[in-house]
């Protein structure tokens, strides 16, 4: 009953116990066990068949394809996450709750239906008379589409406790808007704002269900990695897709890791 | 008053282009047919067990990624476990796999010629292409979400009010209980609506692990596709319809019962 | 104690989890006991199972037998299977689909050694137009015109597309081009395709949804199109290669599947396909549809352009083939 706690970081919600080795037992058996799988399967064809693989030059397009689309889908949202963040946040309207709740749907609708649909609006019957499918437009449309709300929800909530004194004190000093949102707000948004864009671009990188629909998915052109890969296991060249996919897995890895350790060091900085 | 209407038109032209007029489509086609044959197309059996599939999937994955979301987004803010970079970026992880990927790499642990499936089907468990596979494709790509909202909730509440109910002799639980839970609330709800659509919407991943049998392991993504090519397109626009209102229903609940402060 | 709450509150929920799957498992495996078969098939022969199935069931052999039905494209299917998906009866577009599963232990190697090899049902390749053919596609030669775009799967990750390769190479050489003048011309064809679908029915789609002059396409496929209302003209090129479309009983199926399958070979099965758009590969029904299937087009086979072991290992190979050159040499020369 009595469970004599530590003096020191006490901390009280921190889980101790069995719970982070729950925890970590879990997201192993979910994620780590497959990546480990995979691998395991790189490395059954050896260091060469890795980098002749990764260096095809169909693979290699397919790559840099994808990694230009995922950073210019990144900085669009950068952009108009934040704008629709603060308008959700700071702005009143009718119906705010109404978009607020629409934000996610990107989440809801099936990689398929979006594609469907972005084929329907944007496709050679476009009611818009607006016709980019089978582009590399079409390509960020979709990746645009399938990663809007990481930016605006990393950034809502921060915004949201934003202290308004320093703000209020600021234009009562005489700074203006712009400068007023650069000096102060900019700075606190900014770890969030990173956070979205690095999510953005992990999840960019690997979309597979609406890219395939309507990029085309010709090789050097509109192929984007994944599609690559789809092809490659269905052609059984295991080794081929086992390799790229590593090599996007090293990517996702890389900038969500350094993500989180910019997120504990601006915690730091905070307090 | 003029760049607060700028920017508000701006952000709702944004997300007009990019979200509504996409699903506004949707319903334009789903209804161009009349009502008789979307009804129809719902009731079908095999559209009914669809339905049902997918909503027992996500009663499995929400509450498990629930529960593991809470825990992990604790130990990332409130202890300094060696390796949480590593750990944090495992539970990002699965937005950043392509779903290719995921249905891949599940085979190659569960499939019959993986690491365990001989095992599990020698049992009468067969994982992949069944029920088991498709669980656990979108326990994989549903496993961020909680633990993405509760952490920055937790990182700006801070642990004054905590410490000090320790100090008061509080347990660990209570205090998470009374202290804690409350504060993160909407975190935790967000993140379990976002579960919940991304578990019903996911296609990639379960397509892969799937054995698409109709009727049986077919859920309603892999029957919008289906119907679709198919040329039942009457079908496919309703089983999307379908799809957008639970996600949209699920969205709109949440905001009825919880006004979010900001929304 | 308050751990151990927490700690049986997130145990019960990991218990929850685990029952409700294996639940989930159990229902879908066992299903009915003796007289099921599970059939794992194609995309397009969905269709005509829904009237082979019913009409099945009326007969002696198939009283009481309930099925259970998966389709999806060839590869995938084919790979499913040799995964460990439940399977008895499996229905694919091309052979080597097959094979993977004799190489596999799934299926008997003996497999092809009925009357007709093994091959339940025949289609050719055909050129899908436009509503009064706009651009005047009548020729294999037509197809690489200035301005016209042609739809065809991608053929690392399609069935179809392979057909489609197989039959423009095997015309090329039919009008007494050399292999290396044929490959040539796969190489222009290919600049001429916008958009390479994952899989041949995605290629249909985005052929219905307004893009491209021509579609290589299966005749069946073609006609489904068809009959559910899509505007297209089917064109017979002067050749054209004839798919034959593989049915095999796995390993370990109940008696009751082989049953089927020899039942596919009756007259009244074989109409039935002809019905829903294959063409019979008994010559009795497929005179009484002569009228349907024209025989307009000069046909050949995989194996005249040699085999379909050949022909995976010289042009599909995703390493060193014809068509990975080919698909390389798109990003050199078109930009």
């Amino acid at each position: 009953m009595a469970i004599a706690l530590p003096r020191t970081r006490v901390t009280g919600a921190a889980p101790r116990g069995v719970a982070p080795g729950l925890a970590v037992t879990y997201l192993s058996l979910i994620v780590l066990l497959p990546m480990a799988a995979l691998a395991w399967q790189t490395q059954k064809g050896g260091w060469s068949t890795f980098v002749d693989a990764v260096t095809a030059p169909d693979a290699a397009a397919a790559l840099k394809l994808t990694l230009a689309a995922a950073l210019i889908v990144a900085a669009i949202n950068a952009i108009f996450g934040t704008l629709i963040a603060w308008v959700l946040v700071r702005d009143e309207f009718h119906g705010k709750a109404v978009v607020n709740s629409l934000i996610d749907l990107p989440f809801a609708l099936p990689t398929i239906v979006a594609g469907l649909t972005l084929l329907t609006l944007y496709g050679p019957d476009s009611p818009i008379g607006l016709n980019v499918t089978y582009t590399r437009t079409a390509v960020v449309l979709a990746l645009l589409f399938e990663t809007l709300p990481f930016v605006i929800r990393s950034v809502q909530p921060v915004l949201h406790e934003l202290d308004r004194d320093m703000e209020d004190a600021a234009a009562s000093l005489g700074a203006r808007g712009p400068v007023i949102f650069r000096r102060i707000i900019l700075p606190n948004l900014l770890p969030a704002v990173v956070s979205g864009m690095a999510l953005a671009f992990a999840r960019a990188i690997g979309e597979f269900g609406s890219v395939v629909m309507i990029s085309g998915n010709v090789p050097f052109s509109t192929e984007v990695a994944s599609v690559h890969i789809f092809s490659q296991v269905s052609s059984d060249y295991e080794a081929g897709a086992a390799a790229l996919s590593v090599v996007l897995l090293a990517i996702s890895l890389t900038v969500l890791i350094s993500l989180s350790l910019i997120q504990r060091w601006s915690s730091k900085h905070d307090r | 008053m003029i760049a607060r209407l700028t920017l508000r038109f701006v952000a709702l032209g944004y997300l007009g282009a990019l979200l509504l007029v996409p699903v506004g489509i949707i319903v334009w086609h789903t209804f161009s047919g009349g009502l008789g044959p979307v009804w129809d197309a719902i009731t079908a059996p095999e559209a009914v067990n669809a339905l049902k599939l997918t909503l027992e999937i996500a009663l499995v994955a929400v509450p498990l990624n629930t529960a593991f979301g809470i825990l992990a987004a604790l130990i990332l803010v409130r202890t300094n476990m060696p390796g949480k970079a590593l750990l944090s970026a495992l539970v990002d992880l699965p937005f950043a796999v392509s779903p290719v990927v995921i249905g891949f790499t599940l085979i190659l642990v569960y499939g019959q010629n993986g690491w365990f499936g001989a095992w599990f089907v020698d049992h009468g468990y067969p994982v992949i292409f069944s029920t088991p596979g498709m669980v656990l494709a979108t326990i994989f790509v549903s496993l961020p979400f909680v633990a993405r909202e509760v952490v920055p909730v937790l990182r700006e509440i801070g642990t004054e009010q905590e410490q000090a109910a320790a100090t008061l002799g509080a347990t660990p639980l209570q205090t998470f209980r009374r202290i804690t839970l409350p504060a993160i609330r909407w975190g935790v709800v967000y993140g379990v609506v976002l579960t919940t659509a991304r578990a019903i919407g996911e296609y990639g991943a379960v397509a892969v692990v799937s054995g698409k049998v109709i009727g049986q392991t077919q859920t309603l993504t892999l029957r919008v596709q289906q119907s679709y090519e198919n040329f039942d397109h009457a079908g496919a626009y309703a089983a999307a319809l379908e799809l957008a209102v639970i996600a949209l229903a699920t969205l709109f609940l949440m905001n009825l019962l919880h006004p979010r402060k900001d929304g | 104690m308050n751990r151990l709450q927490a700690t049986g509150i997130a145990a019960a929920l990991v218990l929850v989890g685990v029952t409700a799957t294996a639940c989930g498992g159990s229902g879908t495996a066992n299903g009915a006991p003796t007289k099921t078969i599970n059939l794992v098939a194609y995309s397009t022969p969905e269709a005509s199972y829904k009237e082979l199935i019913p009409a099945f069931a009326k007969t002696s052999a198939g009283d009481g037998v309930e099925f259970t039905q998966s389709y999806g494209a060839s590869g995938d299917q084919s790979k499913a299977v040799e995964a460990g998906q439940a399977a008895d009866v499996v229905h694919f577009a091309l052979e080597p689909d097959v094979k993977r599963l004799v190489d596999a232990g799934k299926v008997a190697g003996s497999w092809d050694e009925g009357p007709q090899q093994g091959i339940v049902a025949d289609t050719e390749v055909v050129f899908a137009v436009r509503k009064g053919n706009p651009k005047g596609i009548r020729t294999w030669d037509d197809l690489v015109k200035p301005g016209v775009e042609v739809i065809t799967p991608n053929p690392f990750s399609s069935g179809g597309a392979r057909w489609n390769i197989m039959a423009a190479y095997g015309a090329e050489i039919d009008e007494g081009r050399t292999p290396d003048q044929a490959r040539a011309y796969l190489s222009d064809l290919f600049h001429h395709v916008p958009v390479q679908d994952d899989k041949a029915s995605a290629s249909l789609t985005t052929f219905t949804g307004g893009k491209g002059d021509v579609l290589l396409a299966y005749e069946q496929d073609a006609l489904a199109a068809q009959a559910a209302g899509e505007d297209l003209e089917i064109v017979y090129p002067p050749q054209t290669i004839l798919i034959q479309t593989p049915i095999a009983v796995t390993k370990g199926a109940p008696p009751v599947a082989k049953k089927f399958v020899d039942w596919l070979f009756t007259p009244q099965a074989q109409t039935i396909l002809a019905e829903t758009g294959y063409r019979s590969v008994l010559p009795s029904v497929e005179a009484k549809y002569a009228a349907k299937y024209p025989d307009t087009s000069q046909t050949f086979t995989i194996e005249d352009v040699g085999g379909w072991d050949e022909v995976m290992a010289s042009f599909f190979d995703p390493e060193h083939s014809v068509m990975q050159q080919i698909e390389s040499s798109l990003g050199v020369s078109t930009s």
